[in-house]
């Protein structure tokens, strides 16, 4: 299968950040960006001695987050890990050069043994494309063009030949340093819309899909037309494998981890969408059904596992720290995942 | 409390003054409440392109941010060629799927005549409801004929608007008592 996936050993667990920098809604306080900046670093080091299969770092570049520097950040963890693969989450295709990204991410590859991947979105805000002088206006072609191209580059060993309509074309370019194994996992980022979805796999390029909550059901139109894509296109389905993300917080008991996990999703909300999170909703939301990961070891495993049964997925991905979540708790976190959640669903999803 | 009037069209002067009457009732009724009269004609409000509200600038933004922040909405609309005017459904655009989530929405309308007074049950109801407000059932339906040199003349409107402020403040009385008993149930 693409991007590295051995479907025998079961479904793969991660973890990502967006780089939330944020008030503490509970103590009110605010680390400094470099406190910030090295727990992100530290917790990809302990996701990785947990055993946990992928770690991603993402860019926004607007007010409340610090990762804009991401492949700097991945550059860390490609020398402070050992076996974990180390992921966008995502890189805004759209405002960057493709020619760039590819070279960053070759030279974490380098660094890191080969252990990079690519997931390339549009980016759900806007302070990236104002920040970084690109018209919104086009910003549907950019990231096609852009994505097209990328994936060229990834694919050709040969000096490049390429034009579009949004970059200086390229002529016998040659594009240094390559990957480890000539080509990176490269995956498009996708939110629940089936729009994007579908132009996934029309384009030949496995798909990270965002299930950030309500019914996990509500998710399968857009794999089914991801895979329909894929297939109208003449590509493997079987071969492309699939990514899921979510929001996640695993605590001893339910009500705590409801508890727990509230004030910082509340303020995510808040911060990042102009509205509170609904308590009703919420409290909803422990059910097996629902999308959003909250509630004890059990629950979460249940969940996961339902989910597997929806969509087949090769990879899930956590995203455990919206809203500012401390980092005791995420370490609390990563230790439950790594000693109970990891072998549960390696068991149940690895395929003889 | 905090209580917006928003005046949905940038020309024409019958449903300002609609809502201005309407202005006076909330002072005297709620003399602690923030009242913000909202007049689409006072703002230079871009189209909605998208993006979260508060990501817009100048009036945009001012306008999208005074909406979401409000407990109370009284929304003041004429008919333009059968349905709401063009400045009002931008509004709508420009907040979030569910914006009016915990909001009470009143309604009062002005028009020419009577021929298109189910444009608000048609048309403006479904929007509200879709992003979740909580709609007062009776809206004020006002013509040409009710109205003279900005200032309303028949008593029967007026009643009616009275009405509709008081029906406002028992809905939004109701439904917070609601909420707050909903909450309780849950320790977070």
């Amino acid at each position: 299968m693409l991007n590295n996936i051995n479907p025998e050993k079961g479904m793969e667990f991660g973890l990502y950040t967006l780089g939330d920098h944020m008030t503490n809604p509970v103590t009110e306080k605010k680390i400094s960006q470099e406190q910030r900046i090295k727990e992100i670093i530290e917790l990809g080091v302990l996701a990785d001695q947990a055993g946990i299969d992928a770690f991603g770092v993402g860019e926004s570049h607007q007010t409340h987050f610090v990762s804009q520097g991401h492949t700097v950040i991945l550059g860390a963890l490609a020398q402070a890990t050992k076996h974990i693969k180390l992921q966008s989450s995502a890189t805004v295709l759209s405002v960057s050069d493709p020619v760039r990204v590819y070279e960053d991410f070759a030279t974490i590859d380098l660094i890191s043994g080969g252990r990079a991947e690519i997931v390339a979105g549009r980016g759900s805000r806007v302070g990236a494309y104002h920040l970084l002088g690109v018209d919104l206006q086009d910003y549907d072609d950019i990231f096609e063009e852009k994505l097209e191209l990328l994936k060229l580059l990834n694919e050709s060993q040969d000096p490049i030949n390429w034009s579009g309509n949004y970059r200086k074309p390229l002529e016998n370019a040659e594009i240094l340093p390559q990957p480890t194994t000539g080509s990176i996992p490269l995956w498009r980022a996708v939110g629940g819309h089936p729009g994007s979805a579908i132009k996934a796999g029309y384009m030949g390029v496995p798909m990270m899909l965002t299930t950030l909550g309500g019914p996990a059901v509500n998710f399968t139109p857009a794999v089914s037309a991801y895979k329909e894509a894929l297939s109208v296109s003449g590509y493997k389905v079987d071969d492309f494998p699939l990514g899921t993300t979510s929001l996640f917080y695993v605590g001893d008991t339910t009500q705590g981890a409801l508890k727990d996990m509230y004030p910082y999703l509340n303020q995510g909300t808040k911060l990042l969408r102009g509205s509170d999170y609904p308590k009703q909703q919420f409290a909803n939301a422990v059910d097996y059904r629902d999308a959003l990961m909250v509630g004890d070891k059990n629950q979460i495993i249940e969940k996961l596992l339902y989910q597997y049964e929806l969509f087949s997925m090769q990879r899930f991905s956590a995203q455990i720290d919206l809203g500012g979540m401390p980092f005791d708790k995420l370490m609390k976190n990563v230790e439950i995942i790594g000693q109970d959640i990891l072998p549960a669903i390696k068991k149940h999803t690895k395929r003889k | 409390m905090n209580i917006v009037l928003l005046s949905g069209s940038v020309v024409g002067s019958n449903t300002k003054a609609a809502l201005t009457y309407v202005e006076e009732i909330l002072k005297n009724k709620a003399p602690n409440a923030t009242i913000t009269f909202l007049d689409l004609a006072q703002y230079d409000v871009r189209f909605s392109d998208g993006r979260h509200y508060f990501e817009y600038e100048g009036d945009t933004k001012f306008v999208a941010e005074t909406l979401m922040a409000a407990d109370i909405i009284l929304i003041g609309t004429p008919v333009f060629q059968a349905s709401i005017p063009a400045p009002l459904k931008n509004i709508f655009d420009l907040l979030p799927v569910y914006g009016l989530r915990d909001k009470v929405v009143g309604i009062l309308a002005t028009a020419g005549s009577q021929k298109h007074y189910l444009v608000m049950e048609q048309q403006l109801k479904p929007i509200l409801f879709y992003m979740k407000a909580h709609i007062v059932p009776t809206y004020v339906f006002i013509e040409e004929k009710d109205i003279l040199r900005k200032k309303i003349i028949n008593d029967d409107t007026l009643f009616r608007l009275d009405r509709l402020v008081e029906d406002t403040f028992d809905l939004r009385e109701a439904n917070a008592f609601i909420k707050e008993k909903k909450e309780a149930e849950f320790d977070f």
